[in-house]
């Protein structure tokens, strides 16, 4: 009985830390699979989402929720901004290129939020009726952690219909799938990238926001996360958002299992699962599109 | 036309050079060098050392003689980075002049220094790490913080003295961490305590409930945590509130990093209860402490509280002045290191504090302290003192 519900504890909680990770990563993945672009920055949007989070709640009192839609909302704006002014600009450069703007994005973003936040952790003020534990099959669990579960879920499942049942959803998959042929069937590309971009930034603030717990909002945030984001989106597979979810889901159960079982393994396990999995499948676990 | 232009650029690129001589040429400016963390999770760390530094510079800026001052260099090492420590360490010897170095956080990063000052023979006055080991590797190295053996030790023998049969200890996977356990099990075991279990936890760890759900699962009565102070020790705290540890009638003990004055705050009510042992706490009743807190409150704000790291640095940067002013800015290594070995602070916001002319570490008291409400606000309330601590590191290892 004991070994059970160990076992559902493990359960439990990676799959709260992956939701965390779907949730910032599943931007990446669209994006990178739809424009092809080396996006390393992607966890400044989640930064973003953190600080407005956690400030909105500290400084200026306001709910929990409405400072989770005001994180979406920042970092949706963020991301449109950042994609008309700066990314536009590098469609269809090297990969190198790419990536070096995206690392000098991640620097200069680290400064800014240094200046105005200063150097150390922001403390993320759980709401109280979201704290305290729940008994779930004999264990204790933290409620917040459960509330993770479910309000990932939901906007998962609001994210999954969209795109497989809005116009939107289908051009997007059109896109994916071959940029060409949608041009060529009159989808506006260029409008779609920064809908899509803003759309992938702003889920990435949510998720930023809502792990605050986990994944602790201070200036290292980008760097200190983003291996674990281009795990997923890399073991998920590109420009899917079924293949991250599998992805995330293993990583976060993996990982717990592992600190739980075996401590001083730390992060070794996690790569050492990575390349096992890419040299099986070398495209991801479930790939589509960007031939 | 041409020739006066270039003539005016060469007397001005001359002149500029005659402003722009180093001024050790000619006032008198003993430079300092800090090595601490300023970037990553752990920055608190080295924040507050460099405010501790600044508060002490502001209030005592007119005790140096005319024409004497003293410049502080900061530098980061990003977190434990032995490589990265030593580098700065040759840097600021060989680029910077400086005539000091301080600060060195963490105790792979003080081993890596510490070896290194004995061959360039600079006078190192340590704030950051609690390394014991430290201070034989060089005579020029002095401390003025603490060794991790100073609180963790007696801890163990105070644990078993009152009553606890039985603990689990949990720190983290580091040199400092690996010191904590070995101390307080040393204590405890001595003291007939039998230890159910040890973890070490990894140092980049981002989600701690799986570890604090193992600790909760062995169901041991007590639990000795060690985290490196700032904000590492608040997320452990959060993690066992938010598993419900204390709950489930586990109680949480550990040198007072884990309980840092300076996060306390951001525990919330958690930590009540939670019984530490350390040479400092911001609530300790000596009038020195009070004006400390009092100074500090005034110059970072009432929600800003000094915590062990900035008593650190406080004392550092006084013992610097002291040697300073006793040698008048000259600061031969070994004349430096002979004042700096015999330094006494009577007025130390921790209390009395001595450095050990045999050992060159600290001597000091450490205080038991619990966590509870003091008008309002978390605080920890000390309710014992073991006077005159040395380091039992030391003693044990002749």
């Amino acid at each position: 009985m004991g070994d059970w519900s160990v076992l559902i504890s493990i359960g439990l909680l990676g799959v709260a830390y992956g939701m965390v990770l779907y949730l910032i990563s599943v931007g990446l993945s669209i994006t990178m699979g739809l424009m092809g672009f080396v996006n390393l920055a992607h966890g400044v949007f989640a930064m973003a989402g953190g600080y407005v989070t956690v400030t909105l709640m500290n400084k200026y009192g306001v709910p929990f929720f409405a400072a989770l839609a005001g994180a979406f909302v920042v970092a949706a704006v963020l991301g449109l901004v950042l994609e008309r002014t700066l990314y536009a600009r590098l469609y269809g450069t090297s990969d190198f290129d790419q990536v070096l703007f995206s690392i000098g994005l991640i620097f200069v973003s680290i400064a800014v939020v240094r200046h105005f936040w200063g150097p150390l952790t922001q403390p993320m003020r759980v709401p109280a009726y979201l704290k305290g534990v729940i008994p779930v099959l004999g264990r204790d669990f933290p409620s917040y952690r459960l509330f993770l579960i479910g309000f990932s879920i939901a906007t998962i499942a609001v994210l999954w219909v969209t795109l497989e049942h809005s116009r939107f959803g289908a051009m997007i998959r059109a896109a994916v799938d071959n940029r060409r042929m949608a041009q060529s069937l009159g989808v506006n590309t260029s409008r779609l990238f920064a809908q899509t971009f803003a759309l992938g930034s702003g889920l990435a603030g949510l998720g930023g926001g809502l792990g605050a717990d986990i994944l602790v909002i201070a200036p290292g945030y980008p760097i200190q996360y983003i291996l674990y984001f281009m795990i997923v989106v890399i073991l998920g597979g590109l420009g899917t958002i079924r293949g991250p979810f599998l992805a995330a889901l293993l990583l976060g159960i993996a990982d717990t299992a592992c600190r739980y079982f075996w401590p001083e393994a730390g992060a070794v396990f996690i790569f050492i699962l990575v390349f096992v999995i890419l040299y099986f499948r070398p495209q991801g676990l479930l790939h589509r599109g960007r031939a | 036309m041409k020739i006066a232009g270039r003539t005016c650029v060469a007397v001005a690129a001359l002149g500029a050079c005659v402003l722009a001589a180093p001024a050790g040429a000619i006032a008198d400016s003993v430079k300092v060098g800090f090595i601490v963390t300023l970037t990553g999770g752990q920055a608190g760390l080295g924040e507050t050392i460099q405010k501790a530094t600044k508060l002490y510079m502001k209030l005592h800026a007119n005790e140096l003689p005319a024409g004497l001052t003293i410049e502080p260099i900061w530098r980061d090492d990003t977190g434990p980075n032995p490589d990265q420590a030593k580098r700065l360490a040759q840097d600021l010897i060989v680029r910077d002049h400086v005539q000091f170095l301080s600060g060195i956080t963490w105790t792979p990063n003080a081993m890596a220094v510490g070896a290194f000052t004995k061959q360039a023979k600079m006078p190192t006055v340590m704030s950051g790490n609690g390394a014991p080991a430290v201070t034989r590797e060089s005579p020029y190295v002095v401390k003025t913080s603490f060794t991790v053996w100073q609180a963790c030790y007696p801890l163990g023998q105070w644990a078993a003295k009152n009553g606890i049969k039985a603990a689990y200890t949990a720190v983290t996977d580091y040199a400092g961490g690996h010191d904590a356990e070995n101390a307080f099990i040393k204590g405890f075991t001595e003291g007939g305590g039998k230890i159910l279990g040890s973890a070490r936890i990894p140092f980049n760890t981002v989600d701690f409930l799986p570890f604090v759900q193992r600790i909760k699962d062995a169901k041991p009565p007590v639990v000795f945590v060690f985290a490196p102070g700032a904000a590492a020790a608040t997320t452990y705290m959060k993690a066992f509130d938010d598993l419900g540890v204390k709950q489930a009638g586990i109680k949480i003990i550990g040198p007072g990093d884990i309980t840092d004055d300076m996060e306390l705050q951001n525990m919330g009510p958690a930590v009540l209860g939670v019984e530490t042992a350390l040479y400092y706490s911001a609530v300790a009743p000596q009038p020195a402490t009070k004006a400390f807190v009092e100074a500090w409150h005034k110059e970072y704000g009432a929600n800003d509280t000094p915590g062990f790291f900035s008593v650190n640095g406080w004392d550092a940067i006084a013992a610097i002045y002291g040697a300073v002013k006793a040698l008048n800015g000259k600061m031969d290594p070994d004349k430096t290191m002979a004042y700096l070995s015999h330094w006494k602070n009577p007025d130390s916001p921790r209390g009395p504090l001595e450095i050990d002319p045999e050992t060159r570490d600290v001597i000091h008291n450490v205080y038991m302290r619990r966590v509870e409400m003091v008008d309002g606000k978390l605080a920890n309330v000390v309710f014992d003192t073991i006077p005159h601590v040395k380091d039992p590191w030391k003693e044990f290892n002749k």
